[in-house]
């Protein structure tokens, strides 16, 4: 094991993170501050609880599962996108590092900011809402690994990408709209049929349904088919980024 | 000398069809400067991709210090640094905070002395706490060389070191090469500056389409495919050669002050004494002889020719 080699990567990737603070760190806590300013404390007041929750807590575990999804995949795909795109990746090609030293080089830096991005926006939100845990632990859970799954999800993406729109397209296009749609702002048992059903199919309301649960002991599927799912999910990814380095796709020629 | 690189039947083609290498049989041998000569495209950084793992190879077999490249690839990596012909670094990043990047990467624990030492050597100690994007073509080519150093490698791989350097940097560079060379490191440079491998080189490889075409000791490469010039100034000028001197092929200046015989260096009777001789019978007198070796560059356009 290259321990050396993966916390050169880590702490190059952490470094990135800390120089660019206001990018990285200050502008996705601001931009869902906000909606909880809005949502949360403006409009929320006028808006009737939800399984007996109010509207500004309700929609918490989503906008910071929303936050979450984004920054995952946005900070890991530009993680491995740039050095591809400058050229600087014949280092990282020809060091004496498997890939899975790099993985988690790469992808555990961009779960590190996420987790710590979640935690961050998650304190925010107590300025605005009155909310409470009910399980920190496996809020925690959650955290990290919906952070490392769609880190990875963003590794993938990045290796994908050969240009700069394709690395935005799919966080954009797909991502923003599954978690609009995934329950961020209702429950899903609000739909009328059959949208109540199409909805099952968006993997997004399995991770805000099993986060929401983890405040408020409240959710529209079962926590076990939500942790499910995530796993699947998170196998699907580690099974993607094998064949990236088996084959190197787009990485070598 | 033992081989400290070995290539075996070594292949390379792309998904268009493109054959980059093809067949390649080389063994670089320990301690030496091996220069890979070139025209562009014809296949040098493809086979460096090759032995540092950044391409894939079609087929073949490679071992760097007894290590295959691929089955063991950590123990063959870690022995190689590699400079790479462009100039691709992060340009955010301070010259320290690469480098010391570089030498974790490559597996090794920190050694902030022997970094300071090696940016002293490369007279970057008073820019470390620069950011790449503030350096100037020639520095960042140093900062390169100062990464593929920063793990202690036994071979260095210098891919057209001096491309776009000026002629300090070129002189200093080559001084850097010399002393890694006495430090025992191995280094296989590729050039399409004939100058630098005269300059520097042990052994020359030259390829040309994917194939290596000839490998030779430099100066036994010289004396093997050169060809020696002897040019004879004249008292008074001719217009036209005599008869007699014919045979000799000689090349005849606009003046007419002077005339350039070439002959091989190989031939045992090289034609000087007859062509002398001749000289003289036809009342040619000679003011002054003088004469020159050929360069690689003649055998190398000579070779790549034909």
């Amino acid at each position: 094991m290259n321990w050396y080699g993966m916390k050169a990567i880590y702490y190059f990737e952490m470094a990135r993170t800390w120089r660019t603070l206001m990018q990285s760190i200050a502008s996705p806590v601001l931009s869902t501050s906000l909606y909880f300013v809005v949502f949360g404390s403006a409009i929320g007041s006028r808006m009737g609880d939800i399984d007996g929750i109010s509207y500004g807590a309700f929609i918490i575990p989503g906008l910071v599962m929303l936050s979450l999804l984004s920054q995952s995949i946005s900070n890991a795909s530009f993680g491995i996108f740039f050095p591809k795109f400058s050229g600087t990746i014949y280092e990282v090609l020809s060091a004496p590092v498997s890939p899975f030293e790099i993985v988690v080089g790469y992808v555990g830096a961009a779960a590190t900011k996420s987790i710590v991005l979640g935690l961050i926006t998650l304190a925010t939100a107590k300025i605005f809402v009155d909310y409470t845990i009910l399980h920190p632990l496996w809020m925690l859970a959650f955290l990290v690994l919906t952070s490392v799954t769609f880190s990875l999800f963003g590794f993938i993406i990045g290796i994908w990408a050969d240009d700069f729109q394709k690395l935005q397209i799919i966080p954009l296009m797909i991502i923003t709209p599954l978690t609009f749609l995934g329950g961020a702002f209702y429950s899903i048992s609000m739909l009328p049929e059959p949208w109540q059903s199409l909805t099952l199919f968006n993997p997004v309301v399995y991770l805000i349904s099993g986060f929401r649960w983890s405040f408020y002991g409240v959710a529209d599927v079962s926590i076990g088919v939500s942790l499910a799912m995530t796993g699947l999910f998170l196998a699907l990814c580690m099974a993607g980024t094998y064949w990236i380095f088996k084959t190197g796709y787009r990485l070598k020629s | 000398m033992d081989s400290i690189i070995s290539i075996k039947n070594l292949f390379k083609s792309y998904e268009s069809g493109f054959k980059a290498l093809n067949d390649i049989n080389l063994e670089i041998k320990r301690g030496e400067i091996f220069a890979l000569l070139g025209p562009n495209g014809a296949g040098k950084t493809t086979l460096i991709s090759i032995i540092c793992g950044i391409v894939n190879p079609s087929q073949g077999t490679i071992t760097a210090d007894g290590h295959d490249v691929i089955r063991d690839y950590r123990a063959a990596r870690s022995r190689i640094g590699l400079v790479p012909q462009e100039l691709t670094t992060d340009a955010f990043e301070s010259v320290w905070a690469t480098v010391r990047f570089s030498r974790g990467l490559f597996g090794k624990a920190p050694n902030d002395a022997y970094l300071e030492k090696l940016l002293k050597q490369l007279s970057l100690w008073d820019k470390r706490n620069s950011k790449m994007r503030e350096l100037s073509g020639g520095m960042k080519r140093r900062v390169m060389i100062a990464k593929a150093l920063s793990h202690e490698p036994e071979i260095l791989f210098l891919d057209e070191p001096t491309a776009g350097v000026d002629v300090e940097l070129r002189r200093d560079m080559w001084e850097m090469v010399r002393e890694l060379r006495e430090r025992g490191v191995t280094i296989l440079l590729t050039t399409h500056y004939i100058e630098e491998a005269e300059e520097m080189a042990d052994r020359i490889g030259v390829i040309n389409g994917g194939q290596i075409i000839l490998v030779e000791e430099k100066t036994a490469l010289m004396q093997k495919l050169g060809k020696k010039h002897l040019q004879v100034q004249l008292q008074q000028p001719i217009t036209e050669l005599p008869d007699s001197l014919q045979s000799f092929n000689l090349e005849q200046s606009k003046d007419g002050y002077s005339l350039t015989y070439s002959f091989d260096v190989k031939q045992e009777d090289n034609g000087i004494a007859a062509l002398l001789e001749k000289l003289a019978s036809a009342n040619l007198h000679v003011k002054d002889l003088h004469s020159s070796e050929s360069s690689l560059e003649e055998i190398f356009v000579n070779l790549v020719k034909s």
